[in-house]
Parts: structure tokens; sequence; C-alpha cells
């Protein structure tokens, strides 16, 4: 056998095996990010079963599973989360437009920034749940405080941002719109809404990590639905296991919103090169 | 290549005639080339006086080529030409091939190439047709120019993805899409490779000699000023120093001594040896 022969027969043999190789290290890939949390609730339940924690201070991912099959059999569970999101995107529209709305106002409008700009800025240094007392002696406990808090906590993420990424459009970009006769909604459609897009989902990003985080402190002071109450109420009768429960659920919302925006994002960025998946 | 009642007005008189004969057969449609008057344009920013008095007349369809140091005034002078800027004082006056006042349709294309990063090529060019051209209609005409600039299987793509030289045909595809009856070039080719630059000029020859606009060439290469154009200026300190004919036909020819002779006649005058 000529050397050419050895490498074109050991080439021939490895192909198959290549190929096979490809398919675990894919997976791998997909599989990796969810390994240390994996190894997380195993130490947990060893633990928990091996009598280490006691249950009333933190209840075995075990009982935890256990819990969430009780409640969501019980229907409260889809009713809960049902409320719980309603809120979180009711308060996310309507704070989320304002703030769309006035950061491209301010971004474009010369004279609407130096109207609002300051006042906002000066607002936006509050933390907005110090509000909380004024809310309530305003709204009471009902569902009007938790959507305010929520629209608060989101308007100014998204204010920033807008305006950020509007008044860093390339200028150049502007000026060859105008050139070939773009002016107002078609300028704004086609130039500067585009060009801010990827600063805009910046700040709805940011924005949804604040929703919840808004909703969870409101729904845990005032609430007679929610997944907040049900952890309040579960506190109430020491059921640890529901208490856990409500965490886990609210981790699995955010990480969702999150997936949900980040797909959004790679879907209307696909002209971005940084959003373009390599060799696609 | 579709055209009709949805081109801009003015790119389109039927039947006008051209002012030189082109050597390739004229399209059925052909816009009518602007005619340039320029008198006594001043430009100043400030204490800055940038134009200090040009009168300059270009005939509808001529190529010229406007050299000069930087900071001459050249690009300021394109500027105003394309209405992107006011003058300080003098007038800007434009007639069609039969000597009638028009506003031109003006176009330029500028040293980069300012695509819409977020539209595909095709859609890039369809800028150039403005808003209320109906989208197929718009689609077809654009990629019947990108298929001038040989660019035709690129027009689904992200602008990202072409190089350099693409991506400078794109934007000439753009500014060529409406038929403009004046070009305006700044610096086109300032940023390519050589060798781009020579099918970039070949382009630009070729494109100017099938659709018959009137040609402003802005560049800081005299070997490309001579190369392209009909009449080469030489513009120094705000005003006209040389204005030379250049009466080689198409196509020319790189390393052609006459044209040689002539650049070196250009080279001096830029550089203040005459």
């Amino acid at each position: 056998m000529t050397i050419a022969e050895a490498f074109a027969g050991s080439r021939e043999a490895r192909k198959p095996e290549g190929r096979r190789i490809r398919l675990p290290s894919l997976s791998k890939d997909a599989f990796l990010p969810y390994l240390v949390p994996v190894l997380i609730v195993a130490a947990w339940q060893a633990a928990s079963s091996a009598g280490w924690i006691s249950d009333r201070i933190m209840p075995a991912p075990v009982a935890v599973v256990r819990a969430f099959w009780d409640v969501a059999l019980s229907g409260q569970l889809a009713y809960d989360v049902a409320v719980s999101g309603a809120r979180a995107l009711t308060g996310l529209l309507i704070g989320g437009s304002i703030g769309f709305l006035l950061g491209i106002a301010n971004g474009v409008s010369r004279l609407s920034e130096q109207l609002t700009d300051t006042t906002l800025q000066m607002l936006r240094t509050i933390p907005h749940l110090a509000m909380i007392p004024l809310v309530i002696l305003w709204f009471g406990i009902g569902e009007e405080a938790k959507l305010f808090l929520t629209s608060l906590g989101v308007l100014f993420p998204i204010y920033l941002n807008t305006y950020h990424g509007v008044r860093n459009v390339d200028r150049d970009l502007i000026e060859m719109g105008r050139i070939y006769g773009m002016s107002g909604w078609s300028l704004f459609r086609k130039v500067i809404f585009p060009g801010a897009l990827p600063s805009i989902f910046v700040g709805l990003r940011y924005a949804l990590g604040i929703m919840w985080l808004t909703l969870i402190v409101s729904e845990s002071i005032a609430a007679s639905s929610g997944i907040g109450h049900m952890a309040n109420t579960a506190r109430e009768f020491m059921m640890t296991d529901v208490v856990v429960l409500a965490l886990v659920i609210y981790a699995a919302l955010g990480k969702l919103a999150d997936v949900i925006a980040r797909t959004l994002e790679r879907w209307t960025l696909s002209w971005n090169v940084a959003y373009q998946r390599q060799g696609a | 290549m579709p055209i009709g009642p949805y081109q801009r007005p003015l790119a389109f008189v039927d039947g006008e005639p051209l002012e030189y004969e082109p050597p390739i057969p004229a399209r059925a449609n052909r816009p009518p080339a602007a005619a340039v008057k320029l008198s006594g344009i001043q430009k100043q920013f400030g204490d800055n006086r940038v134009l200090r008095g040009v009168d300059l007349e270009v005939p509808a369809g001529q190529f010229l080529a406007i050299v000069g140091k930087s900071g001459c005034g050249k690009s300021t002078l394109l500027r105003l030409l394309v209405g992107l800027d006011s003058q300080t004082s003098g007038e800007i006056s434009f007639k069609n091939g039969a000597g009638a006042e028009i506003v031109p349709n003006a176009r330029i294309v500028f040293q980069e190439p300012r695509l819409l990063p977020w539209f595909t090529v095709s859609e890039n060019v369809e800028v150039g047709l403005g808003d209320g051209v109906p989208k197929n209609l718009a689609r077809r005409q654009a990629e019947a120019v990108l298929a001038e600039v040989q660019l035709r299987e690129k027009a689904g793509e992200w602008p990202a993805r072409l190089s350099g030289g693409q991506r400078q045909r794109v934007a000439l595809a753009r500014a060529l899409v409406s038929r403009p009856g004046l070009l305006a070039l700044d610096e086109p080719l300032g940023a390519l490779d050589a060798l781009t630059r020579i099918s970039m000029q070949q382009l630009l020859t070729r494109v100017w000699r099938e659709l018959g606009f009137t040609a402003v060439l802005v560049t800081h290469d005299v070997t490309e000023a001579v190369h392209l154009a009909d009449r080469v200026i030489v513009l120094d300190e705000g005003r006209i120093k040389l204005d030379l004919a250049i009466p080689q036909a198409h196509p020319r020819r790189h390393g052609d001594p006459d044209l040689a002779a002539l650049e070196g006649k250009l080279l001096s005058a830029i550089l203040g040896e005459s």
C-alpha cells in the first residue's frame, strides 16, 4: 500500500465516524448551559434526602415538583400565572409605549427634548419602588397600584435606550434619506426607526427584568391573586414548597420573556452581521 | 425595462434632442441631460471664504471633472449643485437640451456608499425611486438597474455581505434608477482598491455613455479625472484656475501618452508650478 492509498483509506474510514461525532458535540453546546443548574438541584435533593436541610427552611426539589402538581391540578396555578402575566404585559405595554414615544419625540425634536428630558432624568433617579407608600395612598391596593408601578418601572429603560438609539442613527444616512426625498414618516420608518432598533431592544430586555421585579414586590405587598399572592398565602400556612415554587415560576417566566425578546431581536435585526449566525 | 408614468416627471421628456451622439443606441425614453450654469458663485462658512466667484457652464451630457487640493472648495461646489447647501451669493440655473429652464433630477454618489443596512440591495436601490412607486414596478426597475451594474444576482442580499466595490455599485444603481439628468460624484472611488477602481471607472464610463446624463465628478486623482471626463477644471482657493478639454475618444486606454501629457499639465496647475 502506498502512502497515498493509506491516506485515502484512512480518510474513507474516518468519514462516517466524523459525522457521528458532530451530533453529540452540537447537543453538548445546547446542554452545557443547563449543567450547573442541574447539578445544583441534584445536590440540593441529595442534601434534603439525607436530612441535612430542614423541610421548614428549604423543601426538597421533589416536594416542589409535588406542590407544582397539586397547584396545577387545582387550576389555581394557571389562574395565578394568567393574572400575573396579564398585569406584567399591561404594565409593559403602558409604560413601554410612553417611554418609546417620549424617546422618539425627544430624539427627533429639539424642542421636545428641551421640554421633557431634564424632568425625565430627574424622575429616573427616584427608585420607583420607593413610591409604594404614596402609590397605596393614591390607588389603594387595587390593580391600578400594580399597573402604575410596573409602568413606571419599565418606562425609563425604554425611554433612555430609544432616545439614545434615535440620537445615534448615522447622520450620513439621514442626509442620504433627505436627498432621496424622504421626510417625516417615511424618513422615520425607513431610516430612523430601524437605525434605533438595536438600542430599543436593549431597553426592552432591561425593562423586562424590571417588569418582573416590580410585579413581584407589588404582588407580595397587597394582592388577592397572582403568583405573589400565592407565595404570600403559602407563607402564612408555612408551605415552603409552594413559596419556592413561586420563585421557580418567576424565574421561568423571566427566562421565557427574555427568550421571546431575543427571538424577536434576532428576527428583526437579521440584517446586522452581529446577529447573523456564523456560516449561515 | 419598464418606464412609464411613475417615473419622476422631470427625468423624462420624450423625444428630447440630446447634444451629443452616443455611440450606444439610445433607449426609447431617455431623460434629458441637464445643462448647468453657475454665475458668480460664492460660499462662505463664517469667515472662511470657500468659493470666491465661480463662473462655469456645463453643457448637457458633458462629463466634467473637478480636481484640486483638499480644501479648495470642490466638494462644496458639488453640494451646491445638487442643492445640499445654498450659496452665499451667485446663481445656479439648469436648462434641458432644448434650452428651457428646468429643476433637474439631480443625484449624488458619495465616497461612502451610505446604504441602509436593514434594507436588501434591491430595496436600497428602490429608495432611489422615492415614495409612491408601486412595489412590484419599483422592484422590476431596481433589478433592471442592478443588472446594469452587474449585481442582478445580489438583489436579495444584505449590504453587509457585499464587498466595498459592490456596495459602491449599489449606491450608483440607487442614483441611476430614477434616470437622473445630473449625476454628482463626490470622490466615489476614493475608498476602493486600485483594481476595483479601474473596473468602476469602466462601469461609470459605460453607464454615462448609455444613459446620457450630465456628470460632475469631484476627485483628487488626476489620472481618474483625465480618464473619465470630457473636461477637467482645476479649482484653487475657491476659483477656477484651469479649464482643460480632454478630446480623446472613449473608451480610453490606461497609459495613453496623450492623456499622460494632459495629466502632467493638470498636475503642475494643481501644484502651482506654472
